[in-house]
């Protein structure tokens, strides 16, 4: 079984975004980049899956400009076969990369797609339920367990209320939650191997996908800040204060 | 312009966010129709009548809408979104499993987390965790859009919408409900409460959870968690707040032994007021806390407790 992974370049996930001056945007010169965190669950899935003999070979796609190579390397390292860009210098919605990443799924006719369930940049939660309804397959969206048996997976799902188990054809679009599982460090020698692994690249607008999104983004500002407040001495002065000042118990 | 709204319901009753969701609707300024995708729904359907703002309320009822399998309601959602100019659902995990693919199937983009509207194409949502408000203008023929919950009220009921029956039946047959575990709780949901007490790593293990308890009582205030909490098996995921979990801004939050990561601060950061309990005077929790407590959460509680 072929499994196809997703991966998305985004800020990393310690860096405390600013906010440009001019409120056109993130600043991201000279910022940190990494591999989603979501996406690292979705390579970490593929490769024990393949090591439990269940996959054969596992494909990373990116959509990005060069500098994504650097995040598919990472999952080369972490155990992928091989791994695809689709070059641009576009800002793409999450509906233009799942057309995109459609295009990548008829072509390489994976039984699984797994990937993140959302980016930490754009926050979307989008793309893999976009891809799933571009391509008619069945979505597993928030997974924390994955189990592919006989033509089928079984998805487990992080929902508000608590879990929920549903059973999809395949081939099929899993996107995962954090309690998946815990992603592995690359190991030196797997970095080592990772630089001589296949990576090719295509051009994003050979695909026939209009690539222009219909949303513009007008400002990007900073969040209102919360005043400093106080540190208390004890429970007593606590209580009192949620009663005569804040007003939010009685 | 007439918007479609998806009820959120578990088929016997409305979930509080479609009434923010509506609410939210309204403020769009046009002919709010609710639909009601569901199995035996028939008295989600009476409630969803009765919210002020809806002028139809639409019923699907059929066993494949009764999971709320994504891949049939959405089929529903996208035959009916046609003739809309807006389709909303709340950002819960219903709704952002199922509108996404809404949004595919009618080659439009999703706004997803829209905390304000600013007018019919305009629109407010959070990005990177929050640290950023960014406003989005949309030139798609049908706008798609989730909504935050905690950033609208609640429309109120006392409505009388007329009632229409769908005949549309979606069975893609790519997908099949298995089982369902639901954590059940007294205590109010916590994207519903006005008080949540929620606990983190240093809380130590699942036992210990139940210092949060009896302060819980006293405030009638729902439990949360932060992803260490949840991650480390001391209680449930559905517990977790923060930037991938639940966002929750009731009057009062208590933060207890959670050190305030900007993934936490994401999804309780717009409490009325926050309270920190926490023995590390350095830990950034206390940023944003109107109150802080600095000392050992194991002494505190049970005199919080008594206190109250
Ligand atoms: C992709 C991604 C998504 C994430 N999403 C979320 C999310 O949605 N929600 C979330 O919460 N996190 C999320 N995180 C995790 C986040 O980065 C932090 O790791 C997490 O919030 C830390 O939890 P904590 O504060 O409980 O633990 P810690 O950071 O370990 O803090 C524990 C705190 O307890 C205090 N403490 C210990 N013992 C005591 C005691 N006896 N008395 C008083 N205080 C004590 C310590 O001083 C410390 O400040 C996410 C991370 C990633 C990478
Ligand atoms: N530019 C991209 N290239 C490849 N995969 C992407 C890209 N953007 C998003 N994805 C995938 O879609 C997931 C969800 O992203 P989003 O819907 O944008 O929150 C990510 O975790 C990735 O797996």
């Amino acid at each position: 079984m072929k499994i196809l992974v997703p991966v998305k370049r985004v800020i990393d996930y310690n860096v405390k975004v600013r906010v440009k001056p001019d409120n056109s945007g993130v600043d991201l010169a000279n910022v940190k980049m990494a591999l989603n965190p979501f996406c690292e669950i979705a390579v970490e899935e593929a490769v024990r899956l393949k090591e439990a003999g269940i996959a054969t070979e596992i494909v990373v796609v990116s959509i990005g400009n060069k500098l994504v190579q650097e995040q598919l390397r990472t999952a080369l390292a972490l155990g992928a076969d091989r791994a695809i860009q689709l070059d641009t210098e576009l800002t793409l919605d999450s509906l233009q990369v799942a057309k995109l990443l459609a295009k990548v799924v008829a072509n390489e006719q994976p039984q699984l797609v797994i990937m993140g369930k959302q980016a930490i940049d754009s926050d979307n939660n989008q793309t893999a339920q976009m891809l799933a309804a571009l391509t008619g397959m069945g979505q597993g969206t928030f997974a924390s367990k994955v189990v592919v048996a006989e033509g089928k997976v079984q998805v487990t799902r992080e929902i508000d209320g608590g879990l929920q188990t549903v059973e999809l054809t395949l081939p099929a679009v899993v996107s995962t939650d954090l309690r998946l599982n815990e992603p592995r460090y690359a190991s030196l020698p797997n970095i080592m191997k990772a630089k001589k692994k296949p990576l090719d690249v295509t051009a994003a607008d050979s695909f026939g996908v209009a690539l222009e999104s219909k949303v513009q983004t007008l400002s990007v500002k900073a969040p209102e800040s919360r005043k400093a407040g106080v540190v208390l001495s004890d429970v007593a002065e606590l209580v009192s204060k949620l009663k005569d000042e804040a007003k939010v118990i009685s | 312009m007439t918007i479609l709204v998806i009820a959120e319901h578990n088929n016997s009753s409305l979930k509080a966010d479609t009434y923010k969701t509506v609410q939210a609707a309204s403020l769009l300024g046009a002919e709010v129709h609710l639909l009601v995708a569901g199995e035996q729904c028939q008295t989600a359907a009476a409630q969803a009548a009765e919210v002020v703002g809806v002028t139809k309320v639409l019923v699907a009822d059929d066993a494949a809408y009764g999971h709320q399998l994504a891949e049939n309601v959405a089929a529903l959602v996208a035959e009916l979104g046609k003739g809309y100019s807006h389709i909303l659902a709340a950002a819960t995990t219903t709704g952002k499993n199922m509108l996404p693919r809404v949004a595919a199937l009618l080659d439009v983009a999703q706004i997803s987390d829209v905390i304000a509207i600013a007018s019919a194409d305009t629109f407010v949502r959070p990005v990177y965790a929050g640290n950023a408000i960014a406003t989005v203008q949309s030139a798609d023929s049908i706008k798609v859009l989730t909504v935050r919950s905690s950033a609208f009220a609640a429309a109120p009921t006392g409505n009388s919408a007329a009632i229409e029956k769908l005949d549309i039946v979606k069975e893609l047959g790519v997908s099949r409900f298995v089982s369902e575990e639901l954590t059940k709780s007294e205590r109010p949901e916590l994207t519903a409460a006005k008080v949540i007490i929620s606990g983190g790593r240093g809380m130590q293990n699942g036992e210990n959870f139940a210092l949060l308890n009896g302060i819980a009582d006293k405030l009638n205030a729902a439990i949360g968690a932060s992803r260490a909490a949840v991650d480390a098996g001391f209680v449930p995921n559905d517990m977790q707040v923060g930037q991938t979990g639940k966002i929750v801004a009731p009057d009062l939050y208590i933060a207890v032994g959670i050190s305030g990561a900007i993934q936490h601060l994401a999804g309780m950061k717009d409490s009325k007021v926050i309270v920190a309990i926490n023995k590390d005077a350095e830990a950034p929790i206390f940023q944003v806390a109107d109150y802080g407590l600095v000392g050992d959460l194991f002494t505190i509680l049970p005199e919080l407790e008594a206190a109250l």
